[in-house]
């Protein structure tokens, strides 16, 4: 069974020189998307990211996490789209850095692609009916 | 050929009327010629949803025991201002109205997460609105204090008046300079980051009639989910712009002035709009049925959004300077193509008028014609046309002197 679940990895200095993330696609077969990284070595980095896989490798590959160190938190931040609210005009298409909005090209509705999304707020208070909502 | 409103109305009322969207009649009359499409179609419906900062409501919210005299003395419907200066128990209630204690663009841009067009929505949605008044009280009126929880279906009459919408063509908005600005065009992103623009093209009520030949004072239209009105030419109202070969405006020319029942309006068509760094405002539902009254008719309700240019203006200098340079003219098929090109930069492109929604309208008003539940109206008189002179002019500033 396939698992894909966003996540915030706190890593203690000691840990940011490892290749970690590395280890996680090649030793347990997960893919990985970074959504969000501020990792310097010799200092306390975070990372963001939705990891995907089987869901045995995926325990593994958290277990590994929790062994080398880092702290593991579920993302506590999520942009939704408040589907009655959203009236499709569009405007939130072209700020969106990651291009997570696009028109369905015969109805011209927006498509929000939450896997895309990187929760950086840009469109919450760009979007004229409020529709999309930043969540802690 | 041609046809009247009163032939119409009675194919109308026996269920025969063949109806199509203005977007649905630019394949049809192709396919069949206009000339026979005139002979068979009897409506076209249009439509556009956009934000509209001319609109507003003027509520009559019933006289409270002692009678209070709300004209002239303060008025709050959940905190927002409304105007007083009329008679006793009469407000009204403006869309970009803001909060006395919002910070506006203080903390730069501004959120504007609430204004009177918000208001206007939940009174639609039959919720409960705060009434605040501080009156100076007189003798006929010697109340001076009324705080107190007001509905929609409770106060006398609530008239949407807009006296500006449905800008026939508008301007698109872009940014030349290096920091990001905050408009009513949207947030545009520096050194030409974004485009954007606001009319639903080929959908637009008055595209499909450019020279306002059946569209007049009295028609019917679909308003906020309901039925309203022409009232007038709406403000800012330009006949005399420069045209495309087809008629078309290459520029914000005609508006209309509309009106109609809040009462009878539905939620999702009116809908309370924040502009970041700019204001509150209302988006509006509009639908008006063009009459085919002859080939000439169908003809221009033909259009295309190949057919419609725009103008791209800078608003970071151009347009707050009110300076009359534009930096080209791009059509809405390349707008709607997601990139136009501007100074030679390849500039994506957004709209803030929702085309889903115009869509929705027109088969809304489609079906309501089609099943016999809205007749079309006679115009009582026309709209100005390029003969009446009306133009568009700045404000002239004269100096006070003191005395």
């Amino acid at each position: 069974m396939d698992v894909s679940r966003r996540i915030v990895l706190h890593f203690p200095p000691t840990v940011t020189g490892q290749p970690v993330v590395y280890r996680l696609a090649k030793d347990f077969d997960l893919s990985f998307n970074i959504l969000k990284a501020s990792v310097s070595p010799g200092e306390e980095g975070l990372l963001v990211m939705e990891l995907s896989g089987e869901q045995e490798n995926y325990d593994k590959g958290i277990q590994y996490l929790t062994e080398t160190g880092v702290k593991i938190q579920s993302l506590s931040q999520d942009v939704v789209r408040d589907e009655v609210r959203c009236t499709h005009c569009g405007a939130c298409v072209n700020l969106c850095p990651t291009f997570a909005f696009s028109l369905e090209p015969k109805t011209r509705k927006v498509i929000f692609d939450h896997s895309k999304c990187v929760i950086c707020g840009l469109c919450v208070k760009a979007c004229p009916p409020r529709a999309m909502r930043l969540y802690f | 050929m041609s046809k009247t409103i009163a032939e119409i109305n009675e194919k109308i009322k026996r269920g025969k009327a063949v109806v199509v969207t203005a977007e649905e009649v630019i394949d049809v009359a192709r396919e069949k010629g206009s000339r026979q499409a005139a002979e068979e179609i009897d409506v076209v419906t249009t439509g556009t949803f956009s934000p509209m900062c001319s609109s507003g409501v003027f509520l009559n919210i019933g006289h409270s025991k002692p009678r209070i005299k709300l004209g002239g003395g303060k008025v709050y419907l959940n905190d927002i201002p409304v105007y007083t200066g009329l008679a006793a128990v009469d407000v009204f209630l403006g869309a970009t109205a803001l909060p006395e204690d919002d910070p506006r663009n203080k903390f730069y841009p501004g959120e504007f997460n609430y204004g009177g067009g918000h208001v206007i929505e939940e009174l639609v949605a039959g919720k409960d609105i705060k009434l605040e008044v501080t009156a100076y009280g007189t003798d006929c009126y010697p109340r001076k204090k009324l705080e107190t929880w007001i509905t929609l279906q409770d106060i006398n009459n609530a008239i949407l008046f807009n006296v500006r919408n449905a800008y026939q063509n508008y301007e698109i908005g872009v940014n030349l300079s290096d920091r990001t600005i905050y408009t009513y065009m949207g947030v545009l992103k520096p050194n030409l980051g974004n485009a954007n623009y606001c009319t639903s093209g080929q959908l637009s009520p008055l595209l499909n009639d450019p020279y306002y030949k059946v569209i007049g004072i009295g028609t019917k239209v679909f308003l906020g989910g309901g039925i309203g009105y022409v009232a007038w030419h709406g403000t800012q109202h330009n006949p005399n712009v420069l045209r495309t070969d087809k008629g078309m405006p290459k520029e914000p020319a005609g508006t209309l002035a509309l009106i109609g029942d809040l009462k009878q309006m539905k939620p999702g068509w009116l809908v309370g709009t924040s502009m970041l760094g700019y204001g509150c405002t209302l988006t509006v539902g509009i639908g008006i049925p063009i009459p085919i009254l002859s080939e000439e008719v169908l003809r221009y309700t033909m259009v295309s959004d190949a057919d419609i240019f725009a103008p791209v203006i800078d608003y970071s200098e151009a347009y707050p300077q009110m300076k009359p340079d534009i930096l080209g003219e791009v059509s809405y098929a390349e707008l709607k193509s997601g990139h136009i090109k501007v100074q030679g930069k390849d500039v994506p492109t957004a709209s803030l008028s929702s085309y889903p929604k115009a869509v929705e309208i027109a088969n809304i008003l489609k079906d309501w014609i089609k099943r016999g539940e809205f007749l079309l109206t006679e115009p009582v008189a026309p709209l100005p046309g390029a003969e009446s002179g009306i133009t568009f002019k700045p404000l002239k500033e004269r100096p006070i002197e003191e005395q």
